[in-house]
């Protein structure tokens, strides 16, 4: 557990200084340790070209021609069991080698093992669809395409699955923005309102945390509220809870806070 | 007694009786305020146990509905997503006047921790919103004190007000 350091002055400063943090590399080990991995290795390099493999965490991974994507992932299961496609996604690596790592994680119920198959493709190569392979990759694919842009071939509806139609931009992407750009600043605005609502609607608050107590016209603590445009005074007294007029309401029974029984003991 | 000719009826006289409706109308909306059912996020399961037997809303005139059309009061629990906020306008647009909005839960106040590209931040930035609660997520209980603050809040309003939606814009 990170250890504890004050927050009070969070809005100040960052207190994440772990935040760079680069976890160790799981050690690798080399294919021939495993049996079955061996086998599947071997099998795979008779019919394509395997660029890197190894274990780790006692997955195979397995490191192909991005062309190959269709065969490869055929031949696994078709030949070697590995019946189901668990995971697709993409990895962006744009900045250190301009491009995506695209992987496939694969699992065979009957040998009981996973591998995970990993193709690199340029920042604006396609990749070809696995759909007809394996269902499950329809809407990954559609997710890859969605949060990377990475183009998918052959696929049979390729949409945004999860960020609207008409959205610029791909959120999960090194370079984007976690809090968006300004297209995504105004989307909302934009699309219900139109442009030239921004500056009456004005642009996001994003510091949620702010808290002003000496503004009582939009802040007020419960059991501590005042009439609005009231101004602050630290010893306010605490009203009781009310919450219906003086007078009552009409065949309503009002809350009287002295009346009430507080329950201390939840066992009672 | 009035020395010249008063329509009552037209004029908007009989202050009296006009205040004794307002009296009505009003005891009458603030306790049968159906709610929209909003759940959007794990607020919405607060706002269903409050709906529940143990905290029991419908002793408060409180039910909830799934049609904006029969609906006065939109609870709105939870984070409110990019993508989901012309619904939420359709929705609000869709609902009979008069309405009122509950903005529950720091999600549907500010955006709360998802300060993020998809988060609407705070959903006043789509509908008017008549009361703010905070927590995360508030208990039934702070549920139940909201709708009874918009009670009061309806109840301290005229009944018969010209019919001027509320708009941000
Ligand atoms: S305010 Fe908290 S409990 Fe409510 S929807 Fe947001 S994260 Fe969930």
């Amino acid at each position: 557990m990170r250890s504890y350091t004050p927050k009070d002055d969070v809005q100040k400063k960052s207190y994440y200084t772990d935040r760079y943090w680069v976890a160790p590399q799981v050690p690798k080990s080399d294919v021939s340790e495993d049996a079955v991995f061996a086998a599947d290795h071997a099998e795979l390099r008779a019919h394509f070209e395997i660029l890197e493999a190894y274990i780790q965490r006692d997955q195979m991974v397995v490191y192909i021609h991005p062309k190959d994507n269709y065969a490869v992932l055929e031949f696994l299961r078709d030949h070697c069991g590995y019946t189901q496609l668990s995971e697709l996604s993409a990895i962006d690596w744009i900045a250190q080698r301009g491009g995506f790592e695209v992987f496939y994680q694969m699992l065979s119920m009957t040998k009981r093992k996973r591998i995970r198959v990993k193709c690199f493709i340029g920042e604006n190569e396609a990749i070809n669809s696995v759909e007809k392979l394996f269902r499950s990759a329809d809407w990954s694919e559609r997710e890859m395409y969605d949060m990377f842009g990475i183009k998918v071939n052959n696929h049979p509806f390729l949409k945004r699955i999860l960020m609207p139609d008409d959205w610029e931009g791909f959120p999960l992407r090194k370079t984007y923005p976690l809090q968006g750009d300004e297209f995504a600043a105004w989307y909302e605005v934009d699309r219900i309102f139109g442009k030239e609502a921004r500056d009456i609607i004005g642009p996001e608050i994003r510091d949620a945390a702010r808290v002003d107590r000496y503004d009582t016209e939009r802040f007020a603590r419960l059991g501590y509220e005042v009439p609005k445009g009231t101004p602050f005074d630290p010893n306010q007294p605490k009203t009781s809870l009310a919450y219906q007029e003086e007078g009552g309401v009409f065949l309503i029974e009002g809350f009287d806070e002295e009346k009430s029984t507080i329950i201390s003991d939840r066992k009672r | 007694m009035a020395q010249h000719q008063v329509n009552y009826l037209k004029d908007g006289g009989l202050p009296v009786a006009l205040t004794s409706i307002d009296k009505v109308v009003n005891w009458g909306r603030s306790n049968s305020l159906w709610a929209l059912t909003y759940g959007l996020a794990c607020c919405g399961i607060e706002m269903m146990a409050s709906g529940a037997s143990r905290y029991d809303f419908d002793r408060f005139g409180t039910i909830f509905r799934a049609s904006p059309r029969q609906a006065d009061v939109m609870i709105v629990a939870g984070t409110l997503t990019k993508k989901h906020a012309e619904f939420i306008r359709r929705l609000y647009d869709q609902m009979t006047e008069p309405k009122w909005v509950i903005s529950m839960g720091s999600c549907a106040n500010t955006g709360g921790m998802f300060n993020t590209y998809a988060t609407v931040q705070g959903v006043d930035r789509v509908i008017p919103v008549d009361l703010y609660l905070p927590g995360c997520a508030p208990r039934p209980e702070s549920l139940q004190y909201a709708v009874m603050m918009l009670q009061k809040k309806i109840r301290s309003e005229k009944a018969i007000k010209a019919q001027k939606p509320k708009r941000l814009m």
